[in-house]
């Protein structure tokens, strides 16, 4: 699927994808991923005394998923747009792969950076092949490699090349739409991806489906994203690092998921982040990466849980099977461990996920 | 120019032509081409708005409403005017025929679409609330109708005025239309005189049917896209299903 | 003015050639004789049809093109849009008759072909400015957003988004120009010697006679029916993803 000369990313053990995990092992090997670096950003709209960004300063390194997260008025989405110059810098600058972009022509800054909105825009007089080619057909693409990467494209997005390239916005369900979305933003392979809110309008169900994938699917082309959503637990789950804004645009925290769970910088962070916080950190591991108790005898039909589960997950069904013991069965359904209200437990009092 | 600036002079002498026997003035053919689009207008409304309203009410004829529409806008005026004639001979009666057949089918489109297409959600409601039919008709979906059925009334009655006009090709005198087909006797300017005069009959009548839209608009529909004085004359269409003035 | 010259080769009641009993049914003035319109085809009827159609096609083209290029102008600038409104309402009030006799006496104009077409435009243009701004304005703002934030400049987005997405829109408005300038173009008999309002003025000075009467008027019908039928194919064909939507 790359082109030669690409090292696969290292993930750990491949053959146990982590959903809830946000992937960050190594440097980051795909040189279509660029830096980004917000440098004392600042954005005035006339007229108004407040600035809806005072001075925004953070750096993403390539290749890894930043999550802008925070309540309405915290100008997570103004922060995203002034990164394409769909509204204009007051101040400051910013700069993708050291390049200030303000040096270059907004459709061309714009034709490297791939653009997810929450209602999408697919283009409704177009299929969908023919959207997912929009910017190799602006870039001048020759038309074979332009069919070959929209293939592969709809197969990354676990879209049916033959059925789906030739149907029409309408034809699709939202989440189909949603995917079309994410691969008409990879198509030109930009180094940078901008998502504002990309799953908000899907229902629950199909949203964790979208965010599975997208972190799939990350793992694999390893761009560096901005992510902007409201819901912290969808930061938590699609970031290596959450800048949470403040109302104002102030940034409150800007560090990894682990940290602003265990140390949240102020009151507003630990309140936004949810009393439950220690919770969602046991969220972010799962029960491979502890030392299972070893198995005695024939374990019971109940009470199994994969392996691939959160810490949390476990927890709750310790809990409700009140205090027995979890058996930890692997995908074939072989016991590979036992866990115990006193294993899981051990690990709140020590206070620091394992490490990853 | 001299021409227009003759025909100024022509209006201004209410249609006489000096050292002419005394001819109808433009004000009496003016009225009179007002009293025929006004007895035409009165029996397409008695005829159309009832029908139209209840098939939409109902929900029911839309193939009809909608492709009598689509025919109506396609019949040439002078065409129908004419067979009328032909069949009827001249006469004040059979000119009135060809009106109403012109001008009902813009409104009974109108009236069928306007109270078809009020937001079911309201319908719903009112019928929860506890409305008859009768009710529903008259407390909601006629006042939300109000915009869409003075759009097909404006319309109908533009066409109307210039059909009346027509009339005079087909030999029926008694409107304005008399002195353009006689150019022989008012030559240039005074055909510009009566041309004028129409289309200022045209304006006014068209002016005065949209305050008369204005006055019977709820308040609160006046505030929306609704009531835009343009949307009458040719309301935006998208799919063709109203029809403009001709 | 009075009422065209007579078509070449017309007949005119009662004065058929001949005593014989072959043009009863003309003299007679029944509703439609066959005869008659048989053997008128290639001279009268075939001739008006033909320059009726060229009529409308000239008119119908000549007010796209302006009103398009006025519903560009007022989609970028908003403000051209209320005064142009003003003028192609105030035009499409004018009664066709008045219309015609208006633009007669204007410098370059008077009883010519030009006259018909200057008024015939000026009927087209109220409804296809507001059906082409609205077309345009319907595109909805998340695909504008998206197509801005791929690198489209805007010419790229109003020639590849805005202008494909407007065209049901713009078609039905012109579907309604040109059947209303077919049937207008009748009239157009007054200031040229053209079209199929020549056959139904004739007719009428002849002591109405029925049967040029009705098979011009029937063609006329015809042709505008014809045209809105072809034009919805055309749809059809420009907008395949509009039946995709309905399926």
């Amino acid at each position: 699927m790359h082109s030669a000369g690409q090292p696969t990313p290292q993930t750990g053990d491949s053959s146990l994808p982590r959903p809830h995990t946000a992937q960050s092992e190594g440097p980051s090997a795909f040189p279509q991923a660029a830096e980004l670096e917000l440098i004392h950003v600042e954005k005035r709209y006339p007229g108004q005394r407040q600035p809806a960004i005072p001075d925004l300063s953070l750096t993403v390194p390539a290749g890894e998923v930043c999550v802008l997260v925070g309540p309405s008025g915290s100008g997570k989405t103004t922060a995203m747009r002034l990164i394409n110059r769909m509204i204009p810098l007051s101040g400051g600058d910013i700069r993708l792969g050291g390049e200030s972009i303000l040096k270059r022509e907004p459709t061309e800054l714009r034709k490297q950076i791939g653009y997810v909105i929450q209602q999408i825009g697919l283009f409704p007089h177009q299929t969908v092949s023919e959207n997912i080619a929009t910017v190799p057909r602006l870039l001048g693409w020759h038309s074979s490699r332009i069919e070959g990467r929209t293939r592969e494209l709809l197969e990354l997005t676990g879209l049916d090349a033959g059925e789906i390239g030739a149907r029409y916005p309408a034809q699709l369900s939202g989440g189909q739409r949603q995917r079309v979305g994410v691969a008409r933003a990879l198509a030109a392979d930009p180094p940078l991806m901008l998502m504002d809110e990309p799953f908000g309008a899907i229902d629950p169900i199909n949203r964790v489906r979208l965010q599975d994938e997208f972190l799939r699917l990350q793992a694999q082309v390893r761009k560096t994203v901005v992510f902007v959503t409201h819901d912290i637990d969808e930061a938590i789950k699609m970031g290596d690092r959450i800048a949470i804004l403040r109302e104002g645009g102030h940034l409150a925290q800007y560090d990894r998921p682990e940290e602003i769970l265990t140390n949240p910088a102020d009151e507003f962070v630990a309140q936004f982040v949810g009393a439950d916080r220690a919770l969602k950190r046991l969220g972010l591991s799962t029960l491979a990466e502890l030392e299972l108790l070893a198995p005695n005898g024939r374990q019971p039909d109940e009470n199994r849980l994969p392996v691939t589960a959160t810490i949390r997950d476990a927890l709750s069904a310790v809990l409700s099977a009140g205090g027995a013991p979890l058996t930890v069965v692997d995908g074939d359904g072989a016991v590979v461990g036992l866990a115990t209200l006193e294993l899981l437990g051990g690990l709140l009092k020590a206070g620091e996920p394992p490490e990853r | 120019m001299g021409n227009f600036l003759e025909a100024f002079k022509f209006i201004g002498r209410n249609g006489q032509i000096p050292g002419e026997p005394p001819l109808p003035t433009l004000v009496h053919l003016s009225l009179e081409t007002l009293k025929i689009t006004g007895y035409a207008m009165a029996i397409s409304l008695v005829i159309a708005i009832p029908l139209g309203i209840w098939l939409g009410h109902i929900h029911k004829g839309s193939f009809v409403a909608i492709n009598l529409g689509n025919i109506w806008r396609s019949l040439p005026s002078l065409a129908v005017l004419a067979i009328g004639v032909a069949l009827l001979g001249i006469g004040l009666g059979n000119v009135l025929l060809a009106l109403v057949v012109l001008a009902v089918p813009p409104i009974i489109t109108n009236g069928y679409v306007a109270v078809d297409q009020v937001d079911p959600e309201l319908v719903d409601a009112a019928k929860g609330m506890g409305m008859t039919g009768w009710q529903i008709l008259r407390r909601v979906e006629l006042p939300l109708a109000v915009p869409l059925i003075m759009a097909g009334v404006r319309t109908a009655a533009l066409f109307v005025v210039s059909t009346t006009t027509i009339s005079a090709l087909t030999g029926y005198s008694g409107s304005l239309g008399d002195i353009i087909n006689n150019e022989t006797s008012y030559h240039l300017p005074g055909v510009l005189g009566a041309a004028i005069c129409i289309a200022a009959l045209a304006l006014v009548i068209e002016v005065l049917l949209a305050v008369l839209q204005r006055a019977l608009t709820p308040r609160g529909l006046k505030l929306s896209d609704a009531a835009r004085p343009e949307d009458a004359i040719a309301p935006i269409v998208t799919e063709p299903a109203f029809e403009p003035a001709l | 003015m009075n009422f065209p010259p007579l078509a070449a080769g017309g007949p005119v009641i009662p004065n058929f050639g001949g005593g014989s009993a072959s043009f009863a049914c003309e003299r007679a003035n029944h509703l439609f004789c066959w005869n008659w319109v048989s053997s008128n085809w290639s001279p009268i009827l075939w001739p008006a049809l033909r320059q009726h159609v060229v009529l409308t096609v000239i008119a119908v083209a000549i007010g796209f093109a302006i009103s398009t290029g006025l519903a560009l102008l007022a989609h970028r600038r908003h403000w051209v849009e209320r005064p142009v409104i003003a003028v192609t309402a105030i035009l499409y009030t004018i009664p066709s008759l008045a219309m015609f006799e208006l633009l007669e006496p204007l410098p370059g104009l008077g009883l010519s072909r030009a006259t018909a077409e200057v008024a015939l435009v000026s009927y087209t243009l109220l409804i296809l400015f507001r059906n082409t701004l609205t077309g345009l304005r319907e595109v909805p703002d998340e695909v504008r957003d998206a197509a801005a934030g791929m690198g489209m400049s805007p010419r790229q987005i109003l020639v590849r988004v805005e202008l494909p997405l407007a065209l049901p829109a713009i078609i039905a408005g012109l579907r309604i120009a040109t059947v209303t300038v077919v049937a207008l173009a009748t009239i157009a008999a007054l200031v040229c010697d053209e079209g199929l309002g020549v056959p139904i003025l004739t007719a009428i000075s002849n002591d109405v006679f029925k049967t040029e009467l009705i098979a011009a008027g029937v063609l006329a019908v015809a042709l505008a029916l014809f045209a809105d039928g072809l034009l919805v194919i055309v749809q059809r064909l420009l907008t395949p993803w509009m039946r995709a939507r309905a399926a």
